[in-house]
């Protein structure tokens, strides 16, 4: 006989409002191998659990159901608390009164009457738990850190710190991300280069950190603890070690080709840097266009000979790199809303309409104008600036219902900065709501308005065309409520903060999910932020949402910590609520193997026989393989078929007895 | 000042618009782009996009004694760049006929009175009739001579036959004319697309 | 091939020259047009503003006539026949109370086997450009045409899904495969007020000078349309753009059909080129010294 404890929680009025808690424990006393029935206002609180431990002790209970909320949210918090009174802490089964039941139903009786069969059941089931063992595994204290933007970075440098190694892979032959093509950056007009660089030359120079750039992962294996993950480090046609960074290939390259960094604004050679400060400062050659690669071998080669440091090695191949890893953290960062979606703005067909990234690598003093604000048309300086926000956000037709957060802020940056650069000018704003929440961000765009004389427009605009050199913006004044026409010179698109295009990819190579807009998804929108789903992996910066810089620092370091707190103890519990395979019942079929997401099932041999075996390290107890397994050799630890059909069966214990049906059990 | 929140339920004429035109406006976050693309805007004593926010707020006299709603031309511009893609030429449609059945009157009386002549004229002959539409509705407007150089012009190009030609399924036409209800009930749909 | 053909009122009487182009190009392309038997109104826009059943009702008769007739393709010249019949057509078909509802309404049993299409269209995509091209005896060498596609020929999208919404291109093709040269200009699908044409001239006036001013600008010889009401209006309404917004237009509007007959080799009257207000003779003559 079970002595089980059933702890029904009030939720404040989150269940109590809905179900009838006197009535609840009336009947769960009831229950056979029930012996203490409490009730509390929150269980989950302090008192609330110090009341559980107390009743373990006081009524010798050795299985406890709490009647509560999700397991998602508190399972956690239960089982540490009841492992505290000295039960094992797999004891422990929850029975959601609140969002399977209370949360969901408006009829009083009818709510009271489910949640004391959801009571029945998780009792019933709570009969029949074993207690398990967490699965001890040791911690490989290295940490992967994807993308080297200011995110990537932060991350990377805090682990270090940490005294943990971090090997940093970068897609680009830089580290530095979209923050190092910014000028200057809001509310504190802080140049972005100079908070920038440095930490982009702290990285190169820390020597816990390795830093793989113009690489990209490939492959991911293994769990927490213990990733297996190969990394491709494309061949950058320049030999790093030898190479002194002095540039004189750069000068000699005769091709010249739009700069990707540059938004097509600038011109870059086949061989490139970048940008000026990139780091690492090897160039890379473009094979897709350098000579020595479209037209034949012995064609050009004026970087070999130009080269001082005999680093150009036009022979060098791919570097496939295998390494271990405890924990990753993603900071994989954003791409920009393509504007060509926006017909009704020239569809990217017109010149002088151009992004706010572009923008800003105009106004940026190593950009490709110098600093020098033009019209791309005709690189005079234009006099009247439209700016438009919300291109692409906030517009579900197009595909993005959000808001991208940061566009109304760097929108009133440039509008600034617009003003310093050309005095004579004027910006006109079209925005729609002005979301300036953030220290200093309102009084920011109040500043914009009234020292720097930036026009705001609420309304969104409907049409831009062209006559002649000029822009004529089509909008509304949607507080005067009359129609607007602004002859405008230069017009600047803000542009929304979209997913990487491959981000479902990296996804997938992770193991990781993704919202509908291609963000990676969070544990917990609001206690587990920078956390994934999939344990010792971690997210930092806009891949997993749209964030400014400040917003992107924090996260980073935030994962950091959670890195940082994995690699703090040698060894990692593992959930022991996995699946386990009975080699006498096996047949060997091995459908398990083909079914299972986490690549947790290998092939065995038994007496020379075939069968499956589950790592345990890497089984996430998702159940895929036992329902999958037609000879029933596969168990699931804490969700055995004994303990679920008895779950199942309990509330129509009272129907099954009349039948005269047994029971079921296997 | 007007108080929004009458006797009546707030949504009650939104929840209307929604019944008769399947146009949920309650999707509308006010971004004005309707307004800013409709081309009949600089005519319009109320835009469109406040026409949307007066139905949210139950305003419905405003909205149906509104000329706005007689100036839309109906060129789909806004329903076409609307970020939530409501069909607010149907909307409008809506509105133009709960007007017409509730007894507003039409502040717009010279288009209101060439959309009855045209469909007098299809209703009589089966198609329309451009010369005795024009004449009947010059009559009416007392202004005869309205566009008589432009109506000479395209005459003497034999442009404009004389008689009207009728068509043989009159009395189908007929039929349809008796039958057609104002308006039909819709279910609201989720893109609200046509 | 056979296409049913639905002129519509205007083709009838002041877009009359649109019907006579169109009857004589089509058949140097092999288009062959068969009249929809009986076609009534579809009710434009005076139809669906008073009665949603009405407005349907009409486009319904005339979709069924074609269907009638085995006419599983109509060809509809008219922007706003186009968009009320393709989209009245689109409407029954996705809803089978709807279209029993509306039948009833019509006293027949349309049952939804006809497709609508816009005339441009059926060029581009059915004809094509080859053989617009090879039907070409006198390439219209040196005139710059302003395509001009109105509001309903590409909106909403939903609905006329054959072209961009925003940047339509197809018109812009087809002159080019007559030797002419399409300009980019701004104007393209901006609405000419059509239906307030004789209640509210002067919104119409308004826009017609916009559209003309465009035109203008991007140095057009010519603007090219596909629908009777944009044209009376551009061709009409000019005089009065010019007096009141007082810029000096010139500026013959021209049918699709009509470029078309004229590259085809087709006579100036026989096209109705006589017929218009503003007279393309001048223009006609820079480029084609044969007129």
């Amino acid at each position: 006989m079970a002595r089980v404890g059933v702890f029904v929680c009030w939720c404040g009025s989150n269940i109590a409002g809905t179900v009838d808690i006197e009535t609840v424990l009336e009947a769960a006393r009831r229950i056979a191998e029930v012996v203490h029935v409490e009730d509390n206002k929150y269980t989950c609180s302090e008192s609330g659990q110090q009341s559980i431990k107390k009743a373990i002790k006081e009524h010798d209970l050795d299985r406890v159901v709490v009647a509560s909320c999700s397991p998602l949210m508190h399972e956690v918090t239960f089982r540490r608390c009841i492992e505290s009174a000295g039960l094992n802490p797999y004891l422990l089964e929850m029975a959601n009164l609140r969002e399977h039941c209370s949360w969901v139903h408006r009829n009083r009786g009818e709510a009271t009457d489910k949640a004391i069969k959801l009571i029945g059941m998780a009792v019933a089931k709570v009969r029949r738990l074993e207690p398990l063992i967490p699965i001890r595994m040791p911690v490989e204290k290295r940490a992967l850190v994807l993308g080297g933007g200011i995110a990537g970075i932060q991350a990377a440098l805090d682990i270090s710190k940490a005294g943990y190694l971090v090997t940093l892979v970068e897609r680009l032959p830089t580290i530095g991300g979209h923050m190092a093509q910014l000028d200057k950056t809001f509310p504190t007009l802080d140049c972005s280069a100079c908070i920038l660089t440095p930490k982009m030359g702290e990285v190169l120079h820390d020597e816990n950190i390795e830093l793989l750039t113009y690489s990209e992962v490939e492959e991911v294996r293994g769990w927490v603890g213990n990733f297996e993950v190969q990394i491709r480090k494309k061949a950058r046609s320049v030999d790093m070690v030898k190479c002194t960074g002095c540039g004189e290939c750069i000068e000699k390259c005769p091709l010249k080709l739009p700069s990707e960094w540059d938004l097509g604004l600038g011109l870059r050679k086949a061989i490139y840097r970048p940008f000026p400060q990139a780091v690492p400062g090897v160039p890379v050659i473009d094979r897709e266009q350098c000579f020595v690669f479209t037209k034949g071998k012995e064609k050009c080669r004026a970087c070999e000979r130009a080269c001082p440091a005999d680093a150009i090695d036009f022979e060098q191949e791919d570097e496939v790199i295998k390494r271990r890893f405890g924990a990753i953290v993603v900071a994989t960062g954003f791409s920009l809303f393509d504007e060509k979606a926006y017909g009704e703005y020239g569809g990217g067909q017109y010149k002088d309409v151009i992004s706010a990234l572009q923008f800003e690598r105009m106004v940026n003093a190593a950009g490709p104008t110098g600093g020098h604000i033009i019209k791309p048309s005709n690189g005079r300086e234009p006099r009247n600036v439209v700016f438009v926000q919300c291109v692409g956000s906030r517009d579900r037709a197009k595909g993005i219902p959000y808001c991208s957060k940061i566009c109304c802020m760097y929108t009133a940056k440039q509008a600034l900065l617009l003003k310093e650069h050309l005095p004579e000018s004027q910006a006109y704003i079209f925005c729609i709501d002005i979301r300036a929440g953030g220290k200093n961000y309102e009084e920011f765009v109040n500043r914009v308005q009234s020292e720097y004389g930036a026009i705001y427009i609420r309304g969104r605009v409907s049409r831009i065309y062209e006559r002649g050199d000029k822009l004529i913006v089509k909008g509304t004044d949607t507080l005067a409520g009359i129609p607007v026409e602004v002859e405008a010179d230069l017009v600047v698109l803000a542009t929304a903060i979209a997913s990487q295009s491959d981000s479902p990819q990296l996804a997938r190579i992770l193991r990781i999910p993704y919202d509908e807009h291609g963000f990676f998804s969070e544990a917990h929108p609001k206690l587990r932020p920078v956390e994934s789903v999939t344990r010792g992996i971690f997210l930092a910066g806009a891949c997993q949402s749209p964030k400014d810089i400040p917003d992107s620092v924090a996260t980073a370091g935030a994962a950091a910590v959670r890195v940082c707190e994995l690699f703090a103890s040698d060894e990692l519990a593992l959930e022991p609520a996995i699946a386990l395979v009975d080699a006498e019942r096996c047949s060997g079929c091995l459908n398990c193997l083909e079914v299972c997401p986490f690549e947790a099932i290998r092939e065995e041999r038994v007496d020379s026989r075939r069968v499956a075996s589950v790592s345990e390290s890497i089984c996430q107890g998702c159940g895929t393989c036992a329902a999958v397994c037609r000879s029933e050799a596969i168990t699931m630890k804490g969700f055995t078929s004994p303990q679920l059909y008895s779950q199942i069966a309990a509330p129509f214990e009272e129907i099954l007895k009349e039948l005269e049906v047994e029971m079921p059990s296997c | 000042m007007r108080c929004l929140l009458v006797e009546e339920e707030v949504h009650q004429f939104s929840n209307l618009v929604k019944a008769l035109s399947g146009e949920d406006v309650s999707k509308c976050y006010q971004c004005g782009k309707c307004s800013a693309g409709c081309p009949i805007a600089s005519e319009m004593e109320i835009l469109p996009n406040r026409i949307i926010r007066l139905i949210q707020i139950n305003s419905k006299d405003t909205v149906l004694s509104s000329s706005t709603i007689w100036l839309c031309a109906s060129c789909e511009t806004c329903f076409t760049r609307c970020p939530e893609e409501i069909d607010l030429v149907r909307v409008m449609d809506v509105l133009r006929r709960l007007s017409l059945e509730e007894g507003y009157r039409c502040p717009e009386e010279g288009i209101l009175r060439f959309n009855r002549f045209f469909l007098a004229s299809v209703k009589n002959y089966g198609r329309v009739h451009e010369l005795g539409l024009m004449m009947k509705y010059n009559l009416a407007s007392r202004q005869p001579f309205k566009d008589l150089g432009q109506g000479i012009a395209l005459f003497r190009r034999g442009k404009i036959p004389l008689r009207p030609q009728r068509i043989k399924g009159m009395d189908q036409i007929k039929g349809i004319f008796a039958k057609s209800k104002p308006f039909l009930e819709r279910e609201a749909s989720g893109g609200g697309g046509r | 091939m056979r296409y049913g053909y639905f002129p519509g009122c205007a083709l009838h009487s002041t877009a009359k020259e649109f019907d006579l182009s169109i009857r004589l190009s089509c058949p140097h392309l092999d288009l062959e047009l068969v009249e929809v038997p009986d076609w009534s109104c579809c009710g434009a826009s005076p139809g669906h503003m008073i009665s949603e059943e009405l407005a349907l009702a009409l486009s319904v008769r005339n979709l069924y006539q074609a269907e009638r007739h085995d006419l599983t393709t109509v060809i509809a010249p008219c922007a706003a026949c186009y968009s009320r019949l393709k989209s009245a057509n689109k409407e029954v078909r996705e809803d089978a109370r709807l279209m029993s509802r509306i039948n009833r309404v019509v006293g027949e049993e349309f049952t939804g086997k006809v497709e609508v299409r816009h005339l441009i269209e059926v060029l581009y995509k059915d004809v094509g450009l080859s053989r617009i091209e090879s039907s070409v005896t006198k390439p219209l060498k040196g005139m710059k045409f302003a395509c001009y596609y109105g509001c309903l020929l590409t909106r909403p999208p939903k609905v006329a899904d054959f072209d961009d919404v925003e940047n339509p291109i197809i018109m812009d093709r087809i002159v080019e495969a007559l030797g002419a040269e399409p300009v980019s200009w701004s104007h393209k699908t901006e609405c000419c007020g059509a239906s307030f044409a004789i209640s509210r001239p002067e919104i119409v006036v308004r826009l017609v000078d916009e559209i003309l001013k465009a035109a203008q600008f991007a140095a057009a010889d010519s603007i090219v349309v596909a629908c009777p009401l944009c044209h009376v209006n551009l061709d009409m309404r000019q005089s009065q753009a010019r007096n009141k917004y007082g810029r000096n237009y010139n500026i013959p509007i021209l049918y699709i059909s009509q470029v078309i007959g004229l590259a085809q080799g087709e006579a100036y009257k026989a096209l109705g080129l006589d017929k218009h207000l503003v007279s393309p003779k001048d223009l006609l003559k820079k480029g084609l010294a044969s007129f």
